[in-house]
């Protein structure tokens, strides 16, 4: 890496960031959050066709982080719960045991069509139901997988930027 | 002046001198993530996010585990005290601090030092894997770290003669020559290894890591919520301002305020900010090109900042 | 009145003696305890009042030790010395109280007890060869059938008696070489006839004798490498005893180091102070590790006692050097800083063995991979042991940081010196300073986080309920000394200062500003330490008062104070997935594995049908002492085989026997004529 590429990348970071408008209309659950949400991620049994497109939320073409977001390892610093995919019978344990770990005020946000309904899963042997059979859901984000201009919308209804 | 004003004086400098390095903490870590996300070509958050952050986290609930102790709660409070403690008395935006005359470098790390080994003992409170784990790595770090800063503090204390705080700031103000000494370049050079590995950045640690097996610090602090949660992250920020401070106070004193008055103490608190702002900024763009060091290989890191404090105090020792 | 004292200090130890051995058990250990009181306080009041008036207490007679007669002389130096070993005394005796049904109410525990008290308090005192030499051996031998209790029934205890018999004894050699050596020439056998004469004992000479009595007086200090007695020692003896032993018996090692290098040879040349700090060094580094990656509570200790000892012995090395290179006001502040830290050392340790000795009762365990959960089932014991191990870690604001603060300011203003040796010690110094702190810190953090928090690791942890008042009340009085002198050191300064004048390093070290800072003499170092904890008490109330406004002002959920721990949403969370001792000081020992070179067993067993498949594992690691393993057990080894060789002597006849008689008193009186 040379002292010249060095410079460049200093001086002008390329930025690829989509401009995605205005501030969608906030939801009423968010109103303790201050447009700062912290998200914890829980694999339910997704196929991870998803865990891509959270990927890519993040990443610097859509970048969720600018608009006060951002992933945490630990449901105790979470205000929300990010699950994707159908709830299988192996998760349902764990999953319930991470919004138990999660302090007040928490939301649950469902993530694609199979979080919603099964989706193609349904019916399935190794699958309990979707996350609202499990628990209660706050806001849903619907596709398969759904795009991430769709993921970042929902996140940026709940910090209001 | 009379006794009470100066006294009054003397309390609203550590005041003031507090409170900006409380809103500083946050600014700086909201600024250092910036930098990171610009230079890896995404927007980023606003500067201030680590305010709204704190904001949200004082109003959520609080979680203890069960079978945990008093010392679980008394961790957050003591790290947050210690660094109000050291911020209060140090030359941060003027060489004449609050108790400047017993303000001495030992005292001060040593007072820092409480407040990471009651944040390690809560985490040890926890009962869980990870909180042992971030504990015993933290403790090893820092054991390893120490020799390397107290030679450091040793080869800075030599050439004026004692560990005072202010008088080693001063020092850079009235004889710029001990500057640019070989003695104090190689202690400072040895205070920032120290610095990188006590306040858990690259390539130390990974302040932004979601792989558990490869956290140090953010092990400790997994079961933390809440307003705990929140004086944890303020106290952390907290002592990265302040070590980055006294590292540029010591490096490049200019702008510190010499001389009673109130201009010249904005001056001061207006100087620091920009300085400590530069080094954040340098240290955010080292991180970005750095990796991780695997955890077998920091004694290596911390031994060569050991052996660059050595020559400091040799140099310092022979240059009389 | 001071003469008094003396005699009270020895027939109210001799009579508690008597009465624990003689009553009948409800009331023996009791009055043992009172009249051990009663010797106590006798020698504190003599202690004060020398230090108070600067005089010195002098007696002697010629009855009690026949030939010799028994001298005794109370200077300063000693005076300090009395005070530390009075104190932990007091405290242990009073826990003593609430042990002793636990094992130690024995007649033999209940003589040997106020005896051990006694002759330790009796040593700094002893103004003669014969009085120092046999108030040492009482010392030892009580000790030692202290750490016999209950031997019958542990094997481990009988080993670490013979270990430290043998040890102690050696020592005693060594001491009783070089005190007769001193003796001889000087004619007479008081400490004042061998002052007045040893400045004419040639450099060699001078030399020889510093160096036995050095390696004599730091085994019983416990200075690597002649320390291995003490974990096993102070590990297996009950618990006042241990208390007492680190906390008062491992002092007189360094009042004998000074005494004799001080006092009776009158300081020597910078090479003396060089090995002593040598040695200090090698202790505190090879102490701190050991310690940090120990797992059995009461040996962490141990070692960290050696540890201490190290620190006290690179104290009292560089005041040495710096008087010998005619710095005189640093070397007065580096001998201060030694008395200092061997004060506190007494004060925390002292607290520690007592908490870990109700530990161990409260539990019937030492191993710490067994412990947990212990402060909020013993809460009192719980703070105390972390009083003390704050203090070890020498943290504000506790009297551990203001001994290392004062040796830190000494080596720093001590460094500017024309000699080349000096000055690398000096740096070489503060790097062992620096490292052993860092793993001092790291064993008293595994100590009390994996001893008293977290989840209980064993059914018996689990079991555990809070001991007696008196077991805790003294515990708890030397904890609070500690937090109480690092609050206010200009309580013991002055008289530190005194005692360090009476060991040749006069001049005043520091003026304080009543009883708030603490100015050092002719250099630029100043410490408030209460002023510290004030700030330190205030900022933590101001926090907490913020978190209160903040959470009543947003309306916050209200706090959930019994949750299951967060462990990655597994299903089963059980108290053993806890980090262990082991695991705790494992990245430790990886670093410092050339050094540990711990033994390490693998074992694994097959199905009988297919070697594919494993039925169970099991892993031994074991680290124990280096310097045990490489060099004292090829020494027993080889003393072994040489007296395998030699039995051929031996083979029953008695004319043989005679004859060896015959020929020795020949050789004898052909030497002697």
């Amino acid at each position: 890496m040379t002292f010249r590429f060095l410079l460049q990348t200093v001086l002008h970071p390329q930025r690829v960031t989509r401009d995605l408008g205005d501030a969608p209309p906030r939801e009423e659950s968010s109103g303790a959050l201050h447009g700062s949400l912290q998200v914890r991620h829980v694999d339910a049994g997704s196929c991870n066709g998803c865990e891509l497109e959270v990927t890519s939320a993040f990443a610097p073409v859509y970048d969720a982080e600018q608009y006060g977001v951002r992933l945490v390892a630990s449901p105790r610093h979470a205000d929300a719960l990010l699950v994707t995919g159908p709830v299988t019978k192996n998760m349902a344990g764990p999953l319930a045991k991470t919004l138990d770990a999660m302090p007040e005020p928490r939301l649950v946000i469902s993530l694609g069509d199979c979080a919603h309904d099964c989706g193609v899963f349904r019916g399935a042997y190794g699958v309990e139901g979707s996350v609202s059979d499990v628990m209660k859901v706050d806001v849903h984000i619907a596709g398969c997988p759904p795009r991430p201009e769709a993921i970042v919308d929902a996140l940026r209804g709940l910090t209001g930027r | 002046m009379s006794d009470l004003a100066r006294v009054m004086t003397e309390i609203l400098v550590a005041i003031v001198q507090v409170v900006a390095v409380v809103l500083g903490g946050p600014l700086l870590l909201g600024l250092m993530r910036k930098v990171r996300s610009r230079l890896e070509g995404r927007i980023g958050a606003p500067i201030h996010q680590p305010l709204l952050d704190l904001r949200k986290l004082f109003a959520k609930q609080r979680m203890r585990p069960r079978e945990s102790s008093w010392v679980f709660g008394a961790g957050p409070v003591l790290l947050v005290a210690t660094a109000v403690a050291v911020v209060a008395v140090s030359p941060l935006a003027t060489t004449r601090p609050p108790l400047g005359q017993s303000s001495d470098f030992f005292a001060v790390v040593f007072v820092l030092l409480l407040g990471s080994v009651f944040l390690a003992l809560s985490a040890l409170d926890t009962g869980t894997a990870f909180g042992g784990m971030g504990s015993s790595r933290s403790m090893t770090i820092g054991a390893l770290a120490e020799p390397a800063l107290l030679v450091a503090i040793l080869a800075m204390s030599i050439p004026s003669h004692t560990s005072n705080l202010p008088a080693l700031v001063r020092i850079g103000l009235t004889h710029p020559a001990v500057i640019a000494s070989p003695a104090r370049i190689l202690a400072l050079a040895s205070f920032l290894v120290v610095i990188l590995a006590e306040s858990g950045r690259l390539p130390v640690d990974n302040p932004s890591t979601h792989l558990e097996l490869t956290m140090i610090h953010e092990a400790m602090v997994l079961e933390y919520s809440g307003a705990d949660l929140g004086l944890i992250v303020l106290g952390e920020s907290m002592r990265l301002v302040f070590l980055l401070g006294l590292l540029v106070n010591l490096l490049i004193p200019w702008g510190v305020a010499d001389r009673p008055g109130a201009v010249f103490f904005v001056v001061g608190l207006v100087a620091l900010s920009l300085k400590v702002a530069v080094v954040g900024t340098a240290i955010a763009v080292f991180e970005v090109f750095t990796a991780k060091m695997r955890l077998f290989r920091l004694p290596e890191l911390l031994a060569g900042g050991f052996v660059l404090a050595l020559l400091g105090a040799v140099t310092a020792v022979v240059a009389r | 009145m001071n003469e008094v004292c003396v005699l009270t200090v020895a027939l109210a130890g001799t009579a508690a003696a008597i009465l624990g051995a003689a009553l009948p058990p409800s009331t023996r250990v009791g009055a043992a305890v009172m009249f051990t009181w009663v010797s106590c306080v006798a020698a504190l009041v003599a202690a004060v009042s020398v230090l108070h008036s600067g005089h010195v207490i002098a007696l002697s007679s010629s009855a009690v030790i026949p030939l010799t007669g028994v001298t005794v002389v109370l200077d300063p130096l000693g005076a300090v010395f009395v005070i530390a070993i009075a104190v932990v005394a007091l405290a242990s005796t009073l826990y003593w109280l609430g042990y002793a049904s636990h094992g130690l109410a024995t007649r033999s525990a209940s003589c040997a007890l106020p005896l051990f008290v006694t002759s330790m308090l009796l040593v700094p005192f002893a103004a003669s060869v014969a009085t120092f030499l046999v108030l040492w051996e009482l010392m030892a031998l009580t000790s030692l059938v202290l750490v016999l209790t209950d031997q019958s029934r542990r094997e481990a205890a009988r080993s670490a008696a013979q270990w430290y018999a043998v040890m102690t004894h050696v020592g005693a050699a060594a001491i009783l070489l070089a005190l007769v050596m001193l003796s001889a020439h000087s004619g007479g056998q008081t400490f004042a006839d061998i002052e007045a004469h040893a400045r004419h004992l040639s450099g060699v000479a001078r030399g020889t004798i510093f160096v036995i009595a050095l390696l004599g007086f730091g085994s019983k200090a416990g200075a690597v490498p002649l320390h291995v007695w003490l974990p096993k020692a102070h590990a297996e003896a009950p618990g006042p005893a241990s208390a007492l032993m680190s906390g008062a018996m491992v002092n007189l090692g360094i009042y004998g180091i000074v005494l004799v290098g001080n006092v009776l040879l009158g300081g020597g040349p910078v090479w003396w102070w060089l090995l002593v700090s040598a040695l200090g060094v090698v202790s505190a580094l090879y102490g701190a590790l050991y310690a940090a990656t120990s797992s059995d509570l009461k040996r962490l200790l141990a070692y960290s006692t050696a540890d201490n000892m190290g620190l006290v012995l690179i104290a009292l090395g560089a005041s040495g050097m710096f008087a010998a290179s005619g710095h005189r006001s640093t070397a007065a502040i580096a001998m201060v800083a030694a008395l200092l830290l061997m004060v506190n050392h007494s004060l925390f340790k002292g607290a520690l063995f007592l908490a870990a000795g109700a530990v161990q009762v409260a539990t019937g365990t030492r191993d710490l991979d067994r412990l947990g959960g212990l402060m909020r089932r013993m809460p009192v014991t719980g703070v105390v042991f972390l009083v003390g191990a704050l203090s070890v870690a020498a943290l504000p604001p506790l009297n551990g940081f203001v001994g290392e603060w004062l040796l830190f300011q000494g080596l720093l203003h001590g460094l500017p010196t024309s000699n080349t040796s000096v000055v690398i010690s000096v740096a070489v110094a503060v790097a062992a300073l620096a490292l052993t702190g860092g793993l001092t810190v790291a064993a008293f953090v595994k100590a009390t986080g994996i001893g008293f928090l977290g989840r209980p690791r064993s059914e018996e942890a689990a079991q555990a309920h809070e001991v007696a008042i008196t077991m805790r009340a003294g515990a708890g009085a030397l904890a609070a000394l500690c937090l109480v002198l690092g609050l206010v050191p200009m309580l013991v300064l002055p008289a530190l200062e005194r005692g360090a004048s009476s060991a040749g390093r006069r001049g005043a070290t520091s003026s304080t500003n009543g009883w708030i800072s603490l100015h050092l003499l002719g250099l630029h170092g100043v410490l408030a330490p209460s002023l510290l904890a004030g700030g330190l008490a205030a900022a933590a109330l101001m926090v907490i008062a913020t978190r209160r406004l903040v959470h009543r002002r947003s309306h916050a959920w209200p706090a959930i104070n019994s949750t299951e721990p967060w462990g990655s949403g597994r299903q089963v969370q059980t108290a053993r997935m806890q980090y262990t001792a082991t695991s705790f000081a494992e990245p430790l020992q990886r670093v410092f594995d050339d050094v540990i070179r711990p033994s390490r067993d693998l074992d694994v067993s097959h199905l009988a049908e297919s070697r594919y498949y494993i039925e169970r594992i099991a892993y031994r690691t074991s680290s124990d002492d280096v310097l045990e393993r490489q060099f004292y057990r090829p020494l027993i080894a080889g003393v072994r085989w040489w007296g395998q060789r030699a039995r051929w002597l031996a083979n029953g006849s008695v004319h043989r026997y005679l004859a060896y008689g015959l020929i020795a008193l020949v050789i004898v009186l052909v030497v002697v004529a």
